[in-house]
């Protein structure tokens, strides 16, 4: 039988300021990058605009590219990628008052006129009105909000008020954790990653619920005298470990995958389920876990000295 | 012995067999999306308050005319906004007796009466509005609808998205830009007077009379393919519209080699005002105007009893056959807007599939060896597991029809990381049971009975999370949302209705269970 690990006891909870540290850290790299940057860079899904991809049989360079869209007047400023591998790349065009067709069809005439450049085949267009692209970012903002009131409700229905808001905070720290990430890495928000968002959201309570189960059930059966909820927890945690680990390393195989093999259109949802799953496994233990701890220490040392203080009297 | 085995076993061959029916033959059971197969998504938003406005301007030339057939004098009738005509009497005398004609345009409201100055306002009723909005949608469906046959698409899908505005997806269509063209025309076909007392010089100086406009007509060169401009000064009143065509035909110019022209035909009533129209205005030029712009502007020679003109405009047979169809088609009730487009070519959709297939079984064959190395026979059981997960969540999105997309592809991929989440739990369990020195038999049954609950929590929550994104409109996250959704409830069977039966069969059958391959 192989194993990770034989009944291990590593003191999780013990350790939790320096995860408390740890965790507001990386929050605030996440939000500090995000904040330099401007917010985060949203795809032409929410922005509006025109996106052409185009695939070339040789490659060209950028500024080839560049100088042969320079003989039509393109309106404001346009972007070019390279997408991929070398022979395909992106041309993004902000919103303007011409329609879609029109700039598509100027594009293709203006790369077709440049004979440096060969044979070229118009992959992708896409257009998206500013109607569409505001309504869009609203409904993002909605939906993550509602993915997390989804998880409080589930978890305080089936658990309690605290370890459901602690899984919340968990889940929240992931979520801006990846968006975080996405900035870092200059990678932009569309709406495949907005999916990614959300799966994390209800993959990495996954953890915490398993954790919170098995603390339950060891609580419903019989608990050596003198160990303290810490304690406790940690035992439960400690129980869950391999099974936290194996299943976070599937998925993370899962996501890995997906991140090298499953080509360029899939790259920014799969870089954020590669860290979501990552950052949720480790925000199971050091932050829904310990801040249930250092709650209901609190709750129960108010009780306490609310006691002594009656006694007193 | 376990209980109810062959029940359970028959059950699960039913359902395998029932997912084979489904999925065969694979290439027409799975609906591909735009982004694997190629092909168009355009959302058009149609602009329902300009159907609103010309049927207030239509309302307000009838009020003219009636008012002045009662011998009232008209000082002005004008549309303001969208659904509100302003009137004003030459004299208030006649006050009382507009009033009586008014009342028969029962869709409108007087509003803001002013009797001294004979000044009133009628208002169109809130439900008059509601309906003309929504019949503009749903005509403009019906228009796009008929083109989109007319022009030749296989399963062309087109749907009525919210209040105004209509989904159109046609899959695998080659020359996109001439598709959009054909949908997007508003396709308003007009005849009207060349204004013959102003000079295009007087107009484009500004002198232009109110009761004319300035359009503009294209002209390609021949040699240079340059395309110039024409204007010409075109009276406003429009004579007879698309609306009276009963036919559009394709036919070579005879007057021009390799061009094409489209020839029409009026229905009768169209016919008759076709015949005053040309009687009246022998000698001077009809302007034929598509959307503002004039295609030509032909001198009536004569009158014209038939009802048949031509159209022509340098056409290219394309260009010439695609008139044909919007003409045939009718006209939108209102002009519509491109909202959203995607266009994937085949190449591409080709590309992603590949790609997509390529991440699913590299993380699948990931998975199966993992779990194979790591449990042994009981890794078996799950990746034979796993596969039958694949197979269900692949027959239930073709028994629903669901539409498999790129993202959906990445769902699947997924899936099959989180789905052996739950064999992970229960062998765990089952391992954790026997450290604690139970026999096989009672760690199994211990094992899968304690992992119930938290298997059921951690599917709940991510399907809960699959279900907020089924409720998003845009189709690519859709597409994930459901791959996600259906991966995960087909997990939740196998693993506690297929796992349990194969350790039933490998285990518990046994007469003497000493050890488990764990």
């Amino acid at each position: 039988m192989i194993e990770l690990f034989r009944n291990p006891n590593y003191d999780f909870i013990g350790k939790r300021k320096w995860a408390y540290i740890a965790s507001i850290g990386f929050t605030l790299i996440a939000l500090i990058s995000l904040a330099a940057r401007g917010g985060l860079r949203y795809d032409i899904d929410f922005t509006g605009g025109t996106l052409i991809q185009v695939r070339f049989e040789r490659a060209p360079t950028i500024a080839q590219i560049r100088t042969s869209l320079g003989t039509i007047q393109l309106p404001g400023e346009s972007i070019i990628q390279q997408f991929g591998d070398a022979q395909e790349f992106i041309i993004r065009l902000p919103l303007v008052a011409v329609g879609s067709e029109e700039i598509a069809r100027r594009v293709q005439g203006a790369l077709g006129t440049n004979d440096s450049l060969g044979k070229f085949e118009i992959r992708r267009v896409e257009f998206v009105g500013p109607q569409v692209g505001r309504e869009l970012q609203l409904q993002a903002l909605y939906l993550v909000l509602a993915g997390l009131i989804w998880i409080a409700i589930y978890l305080a229905i089936r658990f309690d008020m605290r370890g459901g808001v602690a899984a919340v905070v968990a889940v929240l720290h992931d979520v801006i954790v990846c968006l975080g990430a996405l900035s870092l890495t200059n990678r932009e928000f569309s709406l495949p990653v907005l999916a990614a968002l959300l799966t994390i959201i209800g993959y990495s309570v996954n953890d915490t619920i398993v954790a919170y189960d098995r603390l339950r059930e060891n609580r419903g059966k019989f608990v050596p005298k003198g160990r303290t909820f810490a304690q406790q927890m940690n035992d439960a945690v400690n129980q869950t470990l391999s099974r936290t680990i194996l299943t976070s390393l599937t998925t993370f195989f899962s996501a890995a995958v997906l991140l090298f093999f499953g080509g360029r259109t899939l790259e920014d949802f799969a870089f954020v389920l590669f860290v979501g799953v990552i950052t949720g496994t480790y925000s199971t233990t050091y932050v829904a876990a310990a801040l249930v701890v250092d709650w209901t220490s609190y709750v129960e040392g108010r009780l306490r000295r609310g006691k002594k203080a009656v006694a007193k009297a | 012995m376990p209980r109810h085995l062959r029940v359970r076993i028959a059950f699960v061959l039913l359902v395998v067999a029932v997912s084979v029916w489904y999925l065969y033959p694979l290439k027409s059971a799975l609906n591909l999306g735009l982004d694997l197969q190629g092909g168009i998504h355009l959302m058009l938003g149609v602009e329902a308050d300009k159907h609103v406005a010309s049927q207030t301007d239509r309302t307000a030339e009838d009020l003219k005319k009636a008012l002045e057939r009662k011998g009232i004098g008209v000082q002005r009738v004008a549309r303001e906004g969208n659904s509100t005509i302003q009137v004003e009497l030459a004299s208030p005398q006649s006050w009382n007796d507009a009033l009586t004609a008014v009342a028969e345009f029962s869709t409108f409201t007087r509003r803001d009466e002013n009797q001294a100055a004979g000044r009133f306002k009628l208002v169109m009723v809130d439900r008059q509005i509601s309906q003309l909005r929504d019949d503009a949608v749903r005509q403009g469906l019906e228009t796009i609808r008929n083109r989109v046959d007319q022009f030749g698409v296989a399963e062309p899908t087109i749907t009525r998205q919210g209040a105004d505005q209509i989904l159109i997806q046609l899959p695998g269509i080659q020359d996109p830009a001439r598709a959009k063209a054909l949908i997007g025309k508003t396709a308003l076909l007009e005849f009207k007077m060349l204004d013959d007392q102003t000079s295009v010089e007087q107009a484009q100086a500004g002198q232009l009379p109110e009761t004319s406009e300035l359009l503009y007509g294209r002209e390609t060169d021949k040699q240079t393919k340059a395309e110039r401009k024409v204007p010409y000064v075109v009276q406003k009143r429009t004579l007879l519209t698309g609306a009276e065509l009963t036919r559009a035909e394709v036919q070579a110019d005879p007057n021009s080699l390799g061009n094409w022209q489209v020839a029409i035909e009026f229905t009768a009533a169209g016919t008759r005002i076709f015949g005053e129209i040309t009687e009246q205005n022998v000698g001077k030029r009809l302007a034929i105007v598509l959307d503002g712009n004039v295609y030509s502007a032909p001198r009536i020679n004569e009158r014209i009893p038939s009802g048949r003109a031509v159209i022509t405009g340098h056409f290219t047979v394309d260009d010439a056959r695609d008139l044909a169809i919007v003409l045939r088609a009718g006209a939108l009730p209102a002009p519509v807007v491109l909202l959203e487009e995607r266009t994937v070519g085949p190449s591409l959709g080709a590309d992603s599939i590949r790609q997509g297939l390529i991440a699913i079984t590299a993380s699948a064959v990931v998975v199966f060896i993992f779990m194979l190395v790591y449990y042994r026979l009981s890794g078996l059981i799950a990746d034979v597991a796993l596969g039958l997960n694949l197979l269900m969540l692949l027959a239930f999105m073709a028994a629903i029809r669901a539409t498999l997309t790129l993202p959906g592809l990445a769902g699947i991929a997924l899936t099959v990381g989180m789905a052996v989440d739950t064999n992970i739990l229960i062998f765990e369990r089952i391992r954790e049971e026997l450290r604690l020195g139970k026999t096989p038999r009672s760690a199994i049954e211990a094992g899968f009975r304690r992992a119930f609950r938290t298997i059921v929590d951690t599917h709940l929550t991510v399907m809960g999370t699959a279900i907020i994104l089924l409720s998003f409109g845009t189709s690519s996250v859709k597409g994930f949302g459901v791959s996600l959704f259906i991966g995960l409830g087909a997990s939740l069977f196998t693993a506690y209705f297929f796992t349990r039966l194969l350790f039933d069969l490998v285990y518990m059958t046994r007469r003497k269970l000493e050890r488990v391959s764990i």
